[in-house]
């Protein structure tokens, strides 16, 4: 069939070096992937195209870049799949949320450092024994679903909060942690939690749920981040903002069966919170104004019984 | 110029573990890889790590007498006791430094069954075993602050008063031109595989390793032992573990029959890799296939077990292959995937080149002689690794760095401009390196002949000849991939000549090297290693003892 990619690039050895788009026309076979017709372009259009590559299998994790917008592997990705509204051109640009090198190469020192930050080996202070660890298969299994992880960077490409704040740890390094984290064998849970919950870990997450959607591997890093925000109340890490505002947000609804959004501010900040209770005067005196301020007296929505069933079944189930 | 006590060129399995075992004796060691080191090729082993835990009533012996006979009894046998008797311990090591081993009911590491080994001791994650050690290693790299070259690429090995100390690499990044000094350089860069078109291998495995030791004076043993996959898919040659036979998946013909009952009665389909890829292209070339291919018939193993144990390939047959593995039989067919020749070593992991050490599948010890068991690359790369680490550093602490300077480097550097510089008409590397692909798989497959084979040294003459008129049309410096692909091709042609010469040599069939016009092995004549070094004017090729302890060959039946 044939195929036109316009692909992103960038030369760093011009002078007032630029990003611009190239389209390429090409044949390839039906059943072709993204990354066969980029490496046919550079073996036989243009040598000069950069981008890296190499199982071909989705094992590597070399080849993440975006595609059409969003962040897959080339090497998963068919042609044919990918052609927009059937014969429009495949835009084919480097990963999102990392510096650009040349062309699709893009430098991925701030997703090592992120991952190095979580201290992402094992951490066994006890005596090691004799043979090996004596651990469930299911823990094990669990965390296969992690180590799965071929680290190639799509997540970090497409996650919205690291587009604004560059000190989130991020989907990769915070799926990393959760390794350790849920590892039986690992003997420094509370200490990893405790920096978790600092600024830039579990609960900077928004759920938007895109490092879900673009994982080629479907780790689920952010089914990972919320397992992390559990462990660390379950752990006793319940004052900051984001614990608090979860457990406020479930007290809420168990006993009115919806938020009472008067009170999930100020109790997600905390009443005694001075400093915090002033920022939060203005935003009410607007909403006064306005006509929006919820009411003071929260009322329960009908059929209060089903919503704590809910509950007790959740309850259970733990 | 930079120094190192110990410099290991290659970040796989063997690179890392053998930066590891420096680094604990104490010495300064950087690791240097043309990709990021969890970007390596050991990634994609699949099935498992064999051990003989003694503890279970599995005596290493047993292990080592699977190896030898898997070998075709061209393994070196003092080399496979020391693999065999270390598994265990470098497997309860990887486990401690938090490999995710899958365990069995009573919580300890489980195992499965794997080709031409009469007792299961795989030990396993799911099917990604490679890729979960891989990880770990370099969390312990990490740990260990160990420097990496990062996207590094070796254009040379450095040679002085006929000793190895450094190497000359080019950071891709900014394309300057380094020399790294050290006492002892580890060589542990991998395999060859895309010498052959199609391979399992990744686009990396392009035998850097084995041609920088055999320019540098060091020769490469076995070459011709080249090990076909029995299961790999046709649309890209990517690999199906051996795993999914050692969990019980059939193999069938196009009439829907185990044709294994025909060539491997007690063993089936899990005879050693050789034989069953023999197997599979006889049934192909007498009509029994389907599109050049037969099947991997998954479908009586039910969804859990594929989805707990065979998840990565079943992912790949999907995406690859079209095919749902819990409903349909998979087309597959024999496929280029593990060189078990290389760099000649002692067990001590010492090549003939003072100074240079190799571990893992650049090397050649040789623990797989004819024919590799599927789940001993993986013991292979530790073992060796391990002891490549430690040899190495032991041989760091005794001596001073040596005086080359940066003029060391001069050479390659105009090697590099002089190609640049090249104008007008040439051919990019591109099909030189498709045409030599082709031939080899084609000439130097399951089944050879001398007159393929001498075609195929004729055309890898041709190829040669072709390449020295390469155009490279990216002039830039930063990440020239263009540059390092022709570099590439520069060695994969040395290491494919060394294959041709090695097989031609071999006047009988051996385990992966079976010639349809010598069908029988011949103990009495070439119960031997061949050896090929780089001479002054043409490849020489030398003949050594295969070391024997206590396993005579016998006849090889499954």
């Amino acid at each position: 069939m044939d195929v036109t990619l316009n692909v992103k690039r960038f030369d760093p050895d011009v002078d007032q070096p630029a990003p611009y788009y190239q389209e390429y026309s090409l044949e390839v076979e039906d059943s072709s992937t993204v990354l066969d017709g980029l490496i046919k372009i550079r073996e036989e259009i243009d040598g000069t195209l950069a981008l890296r590559c190499s199982c071909r299998s989705a094992i590597c994790g070399s080849c993440a870049m975006r595609i059409n917008g969003q962040a897959r592997l080339a090497c998963n990705t068919k042609v044919a799949d990918a052609v927009p509204n059937g014969n429009g051109a495949i835009v084919v640009e480097p990963p999102g949320n990392m510096p650009v090198v040349k062309d699709l190469v893009v430098d991925f020192k701030p997703f090592w450092d992120k991952i190095r930050a979580v201290e992402p080996w094992l951490q066994h202070m006890g005596t090691k024994p004799q043979h090996e660890h004596i651990v469930t298969n299911e823990s094990m299994l669990d965390l296969a679903g992690v180590m799965d992880c071929i680290m190639c960077g799509a997540c970090v490409s497409d996650c919205t909060v690291l587009e604004v704040d560059s000190n989130f740890l991020g989907p990769a390094a915070l799926a990393k942690a959760y390794r350790f984290v849920a590892d039986p064998r690992d003997s420094e849970h509370g200490w990893r939690l405790g920096e978790l919950n600092e600024y830039g870990g579990v609960w900077d997450c928004t759920r938007c749920m895109q490092c879900v959607e673009v994982c080629p591997k479907d780790v689920d890093p952010m089914g990972r981040i919320m397992a992390l925000r559990d462990k660390a109340m379950e752990a006793g890490y319940n004052r900051t903002y984001g614990a608090r505002h979860a457990a406020a947000f479930t007290k809420h609804v168990e006993h009115s069966g919806r938020v009472d959004e008067l009170r999930l501010p100020i109790e997600s900040k905390g009443i005694f919170n001075i400093v915090e209770m002033l920022k939060l005067a203005p935003v009410g005196i607007r909403a006064l104004l306005r006509g929006k301020m919820p009411p003071i007296i929260h009322k329960s929505n009908p059929g209060m019984d089903h919503v704590r069933r809910i509950f007790e079944k959740a309850e259970k189930r733990r | 110029m930079f120094d190192h006590d110990v410099i290991i060129i290659g970040a796989g399995l063997a690179g890392m573990r053998a930066a590891m075992a420096a680094r604990e004796n104490g010495v300064d060691v950087a690791v240097i890889s043309k990709v990021h080191p969890v970007r390596s090729h050991s990634n994609a082993a699949q099935g498992g790590i064999n051990a003989a835990l003694t503890e279970r009533g599995d005596p290493w012996e047993e292990h080592a007498f699977d190896t030898i006979k898997g070998s075709d009894y061209l393994a070196d046998q003092d080399a496979v006791e020391i693999m065999c008797r270390e598994a265990g311990s470098e497997v309860i090591a990887m486990e401690h430094m938090g490999v995710i081993f899958s365990r069995d009911e009573a919580g300890r590491l489980g195992t499965r069954a794997f080709g031409g080994q009469r007792h299961a001791r795989t030990f396993f994650v799911a099917d990604f075993t490679g890729q979960a050690m891989l990880q770990v290693l370099y969390e312990q790299i990490m740990k260990a602050s160990v420097r990496v070259y990062e996207e590094w690429f070796v254009l040379s090995l450095i040679v002085e008063d006929g000793e190895c100390c450094g190497a000359v690499a080019m950071d891709i990044r900014s394309g300057e031109v380094h020399v790294i000094r050290a006492k002892a350089v580890i060589m542990a860069a991998g395999g060859l595989g895309r010498l052959f078109e199609p391979s399992t291998n990744a686009l990396i495995c392009t035998g850097d390793g084995m041609a920088l030791a055999y320019r540098a004076g060091a020769p490469l043993m076995d070459m011709e032992m080249v090990q076909y996959h029995p299961t790999t898919l046709k649309s890209n040659g990517a690999l199906m573990s051996e795993g999914a036979r050692g969990e019980g998946a059939y193999l069938i013909n196009s009439e829907g029959e185990r044709f294994m009952e025909r060539y491997a009665p007690s063993m089936m389909e899990l005879a050693s890799r050789d034989v069953v890829s023999r197997a599979e292209q006889t049934e192909i070339n007498d009509g029994r296939g389907v599109d050049g291919c037969v099947f991997l018939d998954c479908r009586h193993l039910g969804e859990k077990l594929i989805k707990e144990k065979l998840s990565q390939i079943s992912e790949l047959a999907r995406d690859f292959a079209n095919v749902d593995m819990a409903r349909e039989p998979v087309p597959i067919r024999p496929g280029m995937h593990y060189q078990m020749g290389g760099i000649k070593t002692d067990v001590q992991t010492l090549t003939p080149l003072p100074g240079l050490y190799g571990a893992g599948e650049v090397a050649c010890v040789s623990v797989h002689g004819g024919n590799r068991l599927g789940a001993n690359s993986l013991l292979d790369t530790l073992v060796f690794g391990r002891r490549g680490g430690e040899q190495a550093a032991e041989r760091a602490k005794k001596r001073p760095q040596s005086n080359i300077t940066e003029s060391a480097a001069d050479m390659e550097r105009a090697v590099i401009q002089e190609m640049l510089d090249r104008d007008g008409g040439g051919e990019m590397f591109g099909k030189i390196r498709l045409e030599l692909g082709q031939t080899m798989n084609y000439h130097l497959a399951v089944f050879r002949d001398q007159q393929g084979m001498e075609l195929a040294l004729a055309k890898t003459g041709e190829l040669r000849e072709r390449y020295s008129r390469v155009m490279v049309p990216d002039k830039g410096k930063t990440f020239n991939t263009n540059l390092i692909f022709t570099l590439e091709l520069g060695f994969m042609l040395d290491c494919a000549e060394s294959i041709v010469l090695s097989a031609l040599e071999r006047k009988e069939s051996r385990g992966a090297h079976n010639r349809t016009d010598i069908t029988d092995r011949d103990d009495n004549n070439w119960l031997k290693h061949i050896l090929v070094s780089q001479g002054l004017e043409e490849p020489a090729i030398e003949h050594s003892p295969v070391v024997i302890t206590r396993w005579e060959p016998q006849a090889r039946v499954y």
